[in-house]
C-alpha cells in the first residue's frame, strides 16, 4: 500500500492541472464561438501561412 | 451536421474564398458591431471578413457564428452605414447593433464565474469520485479512513466555492421567509457533509462526498446552461433596442442644433427632415409634407401635412422639411401613453407560472416532510441518532432535484438555439412554454404581414408614353411612392421621357414640362383626380384625364408560408389591422384568412385580444408598430420582427431577427416539442426518485447507489433535452 503515497499526490497533480488547464482556456476566450471555430477549421484560407 | 453543412455551402451567396487583404494599423480605432441573421457556414465566415476587409477603413472584422454578428474594428471616420451597403451586396442582410451595450455583455463577469465554479465542482468530483471508486471496491480500516479524509479535504474548500449561488440564493430566500429550489439543495449539501465529516470522523463506512460535488455539479450545470440562453437573448434584445438613436434638431432664433430627444420642452421649435420620425407630438409650424402613420396606426396611406396640423411622436416626415412646436413632451407624448397601457397589460402576463415553478412548489416542501419523517421514523424506532441522521441525509441527497435542476434548462438551451439558428431571439424565460399552449395568432397587416414599402400593381394598364413620363417624374423624388413606381418600371424595362423643368411640391408630388405641355404626378387631389381607398399617385399630361397608378404593400418574405402552415396545424388566423378595410380584405384574401378586422384602434386591438382570452384562447399576437405595443402586451406570448418600433420589440417575447416570417410556424412546433420534453423529463425524474427513495427511506442506500442513481438520471434528461436539436 506504500505506493498510495505517490499514486494520490499525482492523481490530486493531474486533477489540478486540468483544471488549471480549462481556467487557462476560459481565460482565454475560446468559449466565445464554438460555433463558428468548428466551422472555420474548414476553410482553407490562411492554410499554407498562418493569418498575420 | 454534415448533411446541413452541404447544403449550406451550396445555397452561400459567396463561396469562392479568396485571400484578403492584410490589415494595416490605424492607430484610434472605432469599433462597430453588425448583427448579421443569415450567415450560417464557414463560406458566410469567410465571405464576409473578406468584404468588411477589403472595405477602406475597416482595420480587423472577426465573424461571431454562435451570436451571428461581426466585430470591426476600424478608422474613426467609417461608419456601421457604409459596412451595411457591402454586405448587402454580398447577400447578407446585416443591421447595426450598439457596440456599447455590446461591450457590456462581452465581458461577461457572471458567466464566467459561474463557468468557474462549474469547473471546480468538476474537477473535484473527478478526484473525489476516484477515492470513492477505491472505497466501494473494498478499502478498508485505515486506508478507507485515509481517503475519507483526503475526499473530505478536497470537498469542503471546492463546495465552500462552487456551492456560492445555492448559499446566497438559499439565504435571500429563507431571510424574507419562503421557499425556494435552492432551500433543499443547501439543506442536502450541508447535510451531506456535516454526516459525512462526523461518520469518518468515527472511522465509518459512509461517506456522502461524492454524492454532494457531483449534486453540486450537475446543479451548476443546469445553471450555468440556464443563464448562457437568458444572457444571449438579453444582450441582443438591448443590442435592438440601441438601434434607435434619439436626437433632434432644435431650432433656435433660426440655427440649427442636434440634440438628445429628452432635453427637449414644450414650445420648443424642432425640425423634423424627411425621412425623419417625430421626436414629440407637436403642431406644424412650416412646411408641407406627408405624413407616414403606419407604425402608429396600421394605415398605409400616407397623410397630406400643412402647417396648423398636430402631428404625434412616432410618425415620419416623408417629402418636405417640416417645423414643429412641441406640444407634449417625454412622458405625456402619445406614444408614451401606449407604453402604460403596455405596462397595464403586463402585470397580467407576470400572473403565469412556469413548469419548473410548479414542480419546485410540489417539490420543495415534499422534500422536507419526507426527510425530517424519515429522521424522526428512524430516531424514535432505533434511538441512535447517528443513524437517523445519516438515513436523513440520504433520503435528501438522493432526492435532490439533480434531474430537475437540469430538466428545464437543457431543453430551454436546446430549444432556443434551434431557434436562434432559425433566426429568433426567444427573451423571455417561459415564452417557449406559453408559445406551446398557442391556439389563435393574430397578426397585424402594415410591417410585419406586408414588408411596409409599396409595390405597384397595375403596371400594365398604362400607355408607353405615361410609364415614361412618370419615370421621369418619379425619378426626382425620393417618396416612398416614387421609389416604387421606379422600381417596377425600370424593371420593365421602360426609358424614363424627356421631361424639363421637374420640380418636387412637398406634400404634393413632382411636376414638369413634357413637350410643351405641364405634366404631374402626386396626389389625386392636386392632379385633379378623386382620391380612392386605395394607395394611389395620380398622373396627368396637360390637360388630359389623370391616369392612376395603383399600389400595394408588398408581401413580407415567408408571410403566405407561414400563415398556411400556421392554419395546417390547427390555429385559427386572425387578421387585426388599423389599415382601411379594402386594403385589410385584399390581403386578407391572398393569404387565405378568414377572419379578419379592419380600421382597429390600438385599444381595439388589446381588447379583442383580450375578449379572445376571455373565451379561454391562448393569442400568440405577431406586430410591429406602436399600436400593436397593448396588444403585443396583452396576448399570452407575443413575437415582433427586428424592424419593429422600440417599444413593439420590448413588449414581445420572441423577436424575428431576419426580414422571413417562415420561422412563426417552426417555432409553434418547436415550443410544443420542448414542453413535452420537459415534461417526460419531469416524469424521468419522478420515476428515479419513486425507485430510489423507498430505498433510502428504509436505509439501504448506499453512496455508490445514490452516486449511480444521480448520474444515471442527470444524463437521461440531458440526453432526451439534445433530442430536439
Amino acid at each position: 500500500m506504500e505506493v498510495l503515497a505517490y499514486l494520490i499526490p499525482i492523481s490530486l497533480f493531474l486533477g489540478g492541472v486540468g483544471l488549471v488547464a480549462f481556467i487557462y482556456t476560459v481565460r482565454s476566450n475560446q468559449y466565445e464561438d464554438p460555433e463558428g471555430d468548428a466551422r472555420r477549421i474548414l476553410s482553407d484560407e490562411w492554410d499554407d501561412h498562418p493569418k498575420p | 451536421m454534415t448533411a446541413h453543412l452541404s447544403s449550406g455551402t451550396a445555397a452561400c451567396p459567396g463561396c469562392i474564398a479568396t485571400p484578403s487583404e492584410p490589415a494595416r494599423p490605424i492607430p484610434e480605432d472605432v469599433q462597430i458591431a453588425l448583427s448579421l441573421p443569415g450567415i450560417h457556414c464557414s463560406a458566410c465566415i469567410a465571405t464576409v471578413e473578406r468584404e468588411l476587409n477589403a472595405h477602406p477603413g475597416v482595420e480587423d472584422a472577426r465573424v461571431n457564428l454562435t451570436l451571428k454578428r461581426a466585430m470591426i474594428k476600424a478608422a474613426p471616420e467609417t461608419r456601421a452605414t457604409d459596412l451595411i451597403p457591402v454586405l448587402e451586396r454580398a447577400g447578407f442582410e446585416a443591421h447595426e447593433l450598439d457596440p456599447g451595450a455590446l461591450s457590456a455583455t462581452q465581458t461577461d463577469k457572471a458567466g464566467r464565474d459561474l463557468l468557474m465554479r462549474l469547473a471546480v465542482a468538476g474537477f473535484a468530483s473527478m478526484n473525489v469520485m476516484l477515492l470513492s471508486v477505491s472505497v466501494w471496491s473494498g478499502a478498508t480500516d485505515a486506508t478507507r479512513d485515509m481517503f475519507h479524509w483526503i475526499s473530505a479535504a478536497i470537498a469542503l474548500p471546492a463546495i465552500a466555492f462552487s456551492g456560492r449561488p445555492f448559499f446566497a440564493n438559499a439565504w435571500s430566500a429563507l431571510r424574507v421567509g419562503r421557499l425556494n429550489m435552492d432551500v433543499p439543495i443547501v439543506l442536502a449539501i450541508l447535510l451531506a457533509l456535516m454526516t459525512s465529516l462526523w461518520e469518518t470522523a468515527l472511522s465509518g463506512e459512509h461517506a456522502y462526498f461524492d454524492a454532494a460535488l457531483t449534486l453540486t455539479f450537475f446543479l451548476l450545470a443546469g445553471r450555468y446552461l440556464d443563464y448562457r440562453t437568458r444572457a444571449a437573448a438579453r444582450s441582443a434584445a438591448e443590442e435592438l433596442t440601441a438601434l434607435e438613436v434619439p436626437r433632434a434638431i432644435r431650432l433656435i432664433d433660426g440655427t440649427e442644433e442636434e440634440v438628445a430627444v429628452s432635453t427637449l420642452n414644450v414650445g420648443e421649435l424642432i425640425l423634423v427632415r424627411p425621412g425623419g420620425r417625430m421626436p414629440v407630438d407637436g403642431q406644424i409650424v412650416s412646411g408641407q409634407s406627408e405624413l407616414d402613420r403606419s407604425l402608429l396606426t396600421g394605415e398605409t396611406l400616407p397623410v397630406f401635412a400643412e402647417p396648423g396640423q398636430t402631428v404625434s411622436a412616432g410618425e415620419v416626415n416623408l417629402t418636405g422639411p417640416l417645423t414643429i412646436q412641441a406640444t407634449a413632451v417625454g412622458e405625456d407624448t402619445s406614444l408614451h401613453r401606449m407604453a402604460d397601457l403596455v405596462a397595464i397589460a403586463e402585470s397580467g402576463r407576470s400572473r403565469y407560472t412556469s413548469l419548473a415553478d410548479k414542480a419546485a412548489k410540489l417539490y420543495a416542501p415534499g422534500v422536507h416532510i419526507l426527510s425530517a419523517l424519515s429522521f424522526l421514523g428512524w430516531y424514535i424506532y432505533s434511538g441512535d441518532l447517528r443513524t437517523a441522521l445519516n438515513i436523513a441525509a440520504a433520503v435528501l441527497i438522493i432526492t435532490c432535484p439533480c434531474a430537475l435542476g437540469l430538466a428545464v434548462p437543457a431543453v430551454t438551451t436546446a430549444a432556443s438555439g434551434r431557434l436562434f439558428r432559425k433566426g429568433m431571439l426567444i427573451k423571455h424565460a417561459t415564452a417557449l412554454e406559453r408559445l406551446a399552449e398557442v391556439d389563435t395568432v393574430v397578426f397585424d397587416k402594415t410591417g410585419t404581414l406586408t414588408s411596409g414599402t409599396p409595390e405597384l400593381t397595375n403596371l400594365g394598364d398604362h400607355t408607353r408614353t405615361d410609364l415614361e413620363v412618370a419615370l421621369a417624374l418619379a425619378e426626382a423624388s425620393a417618396h416612398p411612392l416614387s421609389v416604387a413606381l421606379v422600381k417596377a418600371a425600370c424593371a420593365a424595362g421602360i426609358k424614363p421621357a424627356n421631361v424639363q423643368r421637374i420640380v418636387e411640391v412637398p406634400g404634393y408630388g413632382t411636376e414638369g414640362e413634357f413637350r410643351g405641355q405641364r405634366v404631374r404626378l402626386g396626389r389625386a387631389a392636386w392632379v385633379g383626380a378623386e382620391q380612392g381607398v386605395e394607395t394611389a399617385a395620380w398622373l396627368a399630361i396637360g390637360a388630359s384625364l389623370p391616369v392612376v397608378f395603383q399600389f400595394t404593400d408588398a408581401l413580407r418574405a415567408g408571410a403566405t408560408e407561414a400563415v398556411s402552415a400556421l392554419r395546417r396545424s390547427g390555429k385559427d388566423v386572425i387578421l387585426i389591422s388599423g389599415d382601411t378595410s379594402g386594403a385589410v380584405r385584399a390581403l386578407a384574401n391572398v393569404l387565405g384568412i378568414e377572419s379578419w378586422v379592419a380600421e382597429a384602434l390600438p385599444q381595439d386591438k388589446a381588447h379583442r385580444i383580450q375578449d379572445l382570452s376571455d373565451q379561454g384562447h391562448r393569442v400568440l399576437m405577431v406586430g410591429d408598430g406602436l399600436n400593436d405595443t397593448a396588444a403585443l402586451a396583452a396576448a399570452h406570448v407575443s413575437i415582433s420582427p427586428a424592424s419593429a418600433l422600440d417599444a413593439a420589440r420590448v413588449a414581445s417575447d420572441i423577436v424575428l431577427l431576419g426580414n422571413d416570417l417562415s420561422p412563426i410556424a417552426d417555432a409553434c412546433e418547436t415550443a410544443v416539442k420542448a414542453t413535452k420534453r420537459i415534461r417526460e423529463n419531469f416524469r424521468i425524474a419522478t420515476i428515479y426518485n419513486v425507485v430510489a427513495v423507498p430505498l433510502a427511506v428504509i436505509g439501504l442506500a448506499t453512496p455508490l447507489i445514490a452516486a449511480l442513481a444521480m448520474s444515471t438520471s442527470s444524463i437521461t434528461v440531458s440526453l432526451n433535452a439534445l433530442r430536439l436539436r
